[in-house]
């Protein structure tokens, strides 16, 4: 005999990933518009290899494949890994982060709804943590001064690892902007003297600030649809933007502008596709502010001092390190008591 | 009209109310047979008052009040009382009880009415004359209605329930639109026993119809009533939620409305008050929703004790029809079996299939999402709960309010892992109710236990010193002997003994009273009403846990994510 309810008519799993995957679409258009199409590899390749651990995962966890595998986390987790990592690194750098993502980082955490960590962000972590060199190459966008290659020229490349006559992939990368950025601060140059550099843009990074700006625009479309709480990147950008504010009025020469922080690196893609993760961000509206707050503190903070260019998956692991007390923390009161007058 | 006020959550299921709005309200033909049981509102049943073989009358009491909470139970119609047995009832327990089996005679013949002019009368008067018909809240907790108006605080809002928000159930929007007078009549009996000024109906903006019968009614009687039209939201009739809306006041966690100053009735209890005092009509009929899976879905007006299967079958169910539901979708019942009788709480049944209610995806894991959250109107956090319920964690399950969840399904109708969470929150409850029992039970043993021990203690003790006792006076007695004893009274030790031993006697008297007046706590001595009760418990914790397990079996994660 069944009990009540008798109907249901959620939205599911695999229709909210399938949404959150979409709402990637625009930012990744726009990185294949400058970037050119070798992104569109790696995240086949990323893709590829999350659907087959984590299928071989389910297996070996004696779990039933189908159901699983049709919810598109896996895949989610792939892409994401895959709009993380360089587009012209090595085919096996995605496969490997994104292996280890979902086999380590997801499944043996036990799996779907249990794992503590973002999964996409321990794989890029283990990744820039192994690979510094391989992690920190980025292709410059089409259309700059020095020489890029064609579209059909970078697949070449990609597929059959080839490049034109003359030319050495060196002189086909870069650092990225934040990279550069820190770099460049420590060698004693001035903020608005590095900006000046062919590299950046009107806000940030030529190029990547596009890009960010195509993650916010699906980002707003999560918000608009409600697939996503607005606490966290709201507050995750506003503290951004307010820490990084201050710095930069106290000292412009040292600190970069608001602006800035937000269109470079992982700051919009992360405000909207990855602290949003359900499973691994707190339950509750507080709960959503603070771990926000404190991702964009945590964000400013390696940004500006940390050994690594970008803040934003060290954030987000530390930051779900604490999802679990700040859970407890924040419990709403309930209808009919004042406030929570319990021993938690 | 006041400021509307709104609670938090809430869901919009399609309603499917047209269904059953077509036709006017269809007095059921009497059935070849009505079973009456005698537990048919909160609190203790009715105890019969008939003998088998005997000729009743309508309206005729047949089940007479229990204890403080309890209420009447009356022949629905004229005939003869063929059986008081136990039988199957629309209980999710599926557990018999007591019911009495009326053949009826066609005659429909009335006993004595007794109608009453409420004016005159005194809200004690009122509340005795309710409970002599049997009236219970017709919204579904049939709580005995007398209850309800005999309160010990200043209660300034009467507020009538017409909000029926569930999905599929039309009754209350149908009698408000057919009989919105006597509605009006009622609630009028009802504010002159609580002595309440302000009166607030809330209807759901779904029912135009009856919201214009009703504001008609209200004018036409110049009462100060005012129809406050509320937004349509699952479930915005939850009494407490109802409250909040109309007055803005909340209802605190394990208060009554009377706490606030406020008490709430349905609208169609107010229409059985008006029945009873103006017409002295005992309770003895409903109206009941026929819905689903059926060609003719439609509101009936049947007779208490009607088989359901009786009433669905002038509604035509549909070929696929394979289960009946009583209540709404969201809320209600799956029937044991569609012969069960009509009872005062059954205010729908739905004809289901597959094809109506589909059945639900397999469970995936929590994905933390707290769309379930967002959609509880108690403002709880279902994924934590469903978390310690999985578990058997009941201490933080209880830390969690999990007993402040009222079951409204909201949480499982959003979830997109499919998860059956209001299962999980009924499993958890009745466990943790069990193990309440259990450990009370326990409690009681060891106590029994340890007096036991001090009396066998006491006793030796005072053996010993009546010994001693006797001892002395022997020896003083001796030693008075051998004094100069020619004219010696009385001795005044000679009766020592004797009091001694009425002394002892009645220690041992206390003893057993205190032991005595112990015992009946014990589930020994419970009486089979209670037992009835504890074993429903128990079977529907069964069940439950076999659901449960079922589900676990088919989402696999709740179990094994623990490891982790
Ligand atoms: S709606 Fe379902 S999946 Fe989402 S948090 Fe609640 S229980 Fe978990
Ligand atoms: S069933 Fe309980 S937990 Fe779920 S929404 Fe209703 S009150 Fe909240």
């Amino acid at each position: 005999m069944l009990s009540s309810p008798f109907i249901a008519r959620p939205l599911s799993v695999d229709r909210i990933m399938r949404r959150v995957l979409y709402a990637l679409l625009p930012g990744i258009a726009l990185y294949v518009w400058y970037f050119g199409p070798a992104i569109l590899v790696s995240i086949a390749l990323a893709a590829t290899t999350a659907l087959a651990t984590e299928a071989l995962m389910l297996k070996l966890r004696d779990r039933p494949v189908r159901p699983f595998l049709s919810d598109y986390s896996a895949l989610l987790t792939g892409v994401l890994i895959a709009l993380s990592i360089p587009p012209f690194a090595p085919w096996w750098l995605p496969v490997v982060g994104t292996a280890f993502a979902i086999a380590v980082a997801k499944h043996l955490y036990g799996g779907l709804g249990s794992n503590p960590f973002n999964p996409a962000m321990i794989g890029y972590a283990v990744l820039i943590i192994s690979f510094p060199q391989e992690m920190t190459q980025w292709i410059s966008p089409q259309g700059m001064g020095h020489s890029v290659l064609s579209y059909g020229e970078q697949l070449r490349y990609v597929f059959s690892g080839v490049l034109p006559a003359g030319m050495q992939l060196d002189a086909l990368t870069m650092s990225t902007p934040l990279d550069t950025l820190k770099t460049q601060l420590q060698l004693g140059m001035t903020v608005s003297d590095i900006r000046d550099l062919p590299i950046y843009g009107r806000l940030a990074g030529k190029g990547s600030e596009m890009v960010a700006a195509g993650f916010a625009l699906g980002g707003l479309y999560l918000l608009i649809a409600r697939i996503i709480p607005w606490q966290l990147p709201v507050a995750f950008l506003g503290t951004l933007f307010a820490l990084s504010g201050v710095f930069h009025l106290i000292d412009p020469a040292h600190y970069a502008p608001p602006l800035f922080h937000w269109f470079s690196g992982a700051a919009m893609i992360g405000a909207f596709f990855i602290l949003t993760d359900p499973i691994t961000s707190p339950t509750t509206a507080k709960g959503r502010i603070l771990f926000g707050i404190g991702a964009g503190v945590l964000t400013f903070v390696i940004r500006a001092y940390g050994g690594f260019p970008d803040g934003v998956a060290f954030a987000t692991i530390l930051m779900n390190m604490c999802v679990p007390l700040i859970d407890v923390w924040t419990q709403p009161r309930i209808f009919g008591k004042k406030k929570k007058e319990s021993k938690r | 009209m006041s400021k509307l006020h709104s609670f938090h959550g809430g869901i919009h299921p399609p309603t499917h109310k047209k269904e059953s709005t077509q036709s006017p309200i269809m007095t059921a033909p009497l059935p070849a047979q009505l079973i009456i049981p005698f537990r048919q509102h909160a609190g203790e049943a009715a105890k019969p008052v008939v003998q088998v073989g005997e000729r009743v009358l309508k309206g005729q009491l047949i089940g007479e009040p229990v204890g403080a909470i309890s209420s009447s139970i009356h022949a629905p119609t004229s005939g003869t009382i063929t059986a008081i047995e136990l039988q199957q009832v629309a209980h999710p327990s599926a557990l018999p009880d007591l019911c009495a089996t009326l053949v009826p005679d066609g005659l429909d013949e009335w006993g004595v009415r007794q109608p009453l002019s409420y004016r005159q009368l005194s809200s004690v008067e009122l509340q005795k004359h309710l409970r002599r018909c049997g009236i219970v809240g017709m919204g579904g907790a049939v709580f005995p209605s007398d209850m309800k108006l005999s309160h010990p605080v200043v209660v300034n809002t009467l507020i009538i329930n017409g909000a029926e928000c569930e999905p599929y159930i039309t009754c209350d929007d149908m009698l408000m639109r057919e009989r919105a007078e006597g509605i009006v009549r009622g609630i009028e009996i009802l504010r002159h026993a609580l002595g309440t000024d302000a009166v607030l109906i809330g209807i759901e903006d779904n029912k135009p119809q009856a919201i214009a019968a009703m504001q008609r009614a209200i004018d036409e009687s110049s009462h100060p009533f005012k129809v406050v039209v509320v937004p349509t939201l699952y479930p915005g009739g939850s009494a407490k939620h109802l409250i909040k809306v109309l007055t803005g006041v909340e209802v605190p966690s394990g208060k009554l409305p009377t706490d606030v100053g406020v008490q709430c009735f349905n609208v169609a209890t107010a229409y059985t008050v008006h029945r009873a005092v103006e017409h002295g009509e005992a309770l003895v009929s409903r109206v009941v929703t026929v819905t689903g899976n059926v060609e003719h879905a439609r509101n009936y007006e049947a007779l208490i004790g009607t088989p359901f299967s009786d009433l669905v079958a002038l509604s035509l169910p549909k070929a696929d029809t394979d289960r009946y539901i009583m209540g709404g979708p969201m809320m209600g019942v799956e029937l044991p079996a569609v012969n069960v009788p009509l009872v005062k709480a059954s205010n729908c049944v739905i004809a289901a299939s597959d094809a109506l209610f589909p059945p639900q995806p397999p469970a995936m894991p929590c994905i933390r999402c707290t769309r379930c959250a967002q959609a509880c109107p108690a403002e709880l956090q279902p994924q934590d709960l469903y978390w310690f319920a999985q578990s058997d964690n009941f201490g933080k399950a209880l830390e969690y309010d999990l007993f402040d969840c009222i079951e409204c399904g909201a949480c499982a109708y959003v979830c997109p892992s499919s998860i059956p969470l209001v299962q999980y929150y009924r499993y958890a409850k009745s466990e943790i109710r069990a193990r309440d029992l259990e450990k009370r039970a326990a409690d009681l043993a060891r106590e029994r236990h340890d007096f036991r021990q001090f009396r066998i203690e006491r006793e030796k003790q005072e053996k010993a010193e009546r010994l001693a006792q006797k001892e002395r006076a022997a020896a003083e007695a001796k030693a008075a002997a051998a004094a100069v004893a020619a004219a010696t009274p009385a001795d005044p030790d000679a009766d020592t003994d004797d009091t001694q031993q009425i002394r002892i006697d009645a220690a041992l008297a206390r003893a057993k009273e205190q032991a005595a007046a112990a015992t009946p706590k014990n589930t020994e001595t419970l009486t089979p009403e209670q037992r009835a009760e504890i074993e429903a418990i128990e079977a529907r914790r069964a069940k439950i846990h076999d659901l449960a397990a079922d589900a676990g079996a088919d989402d696999e994660p709740p179990k094994n994510s623990q490891g982790n």
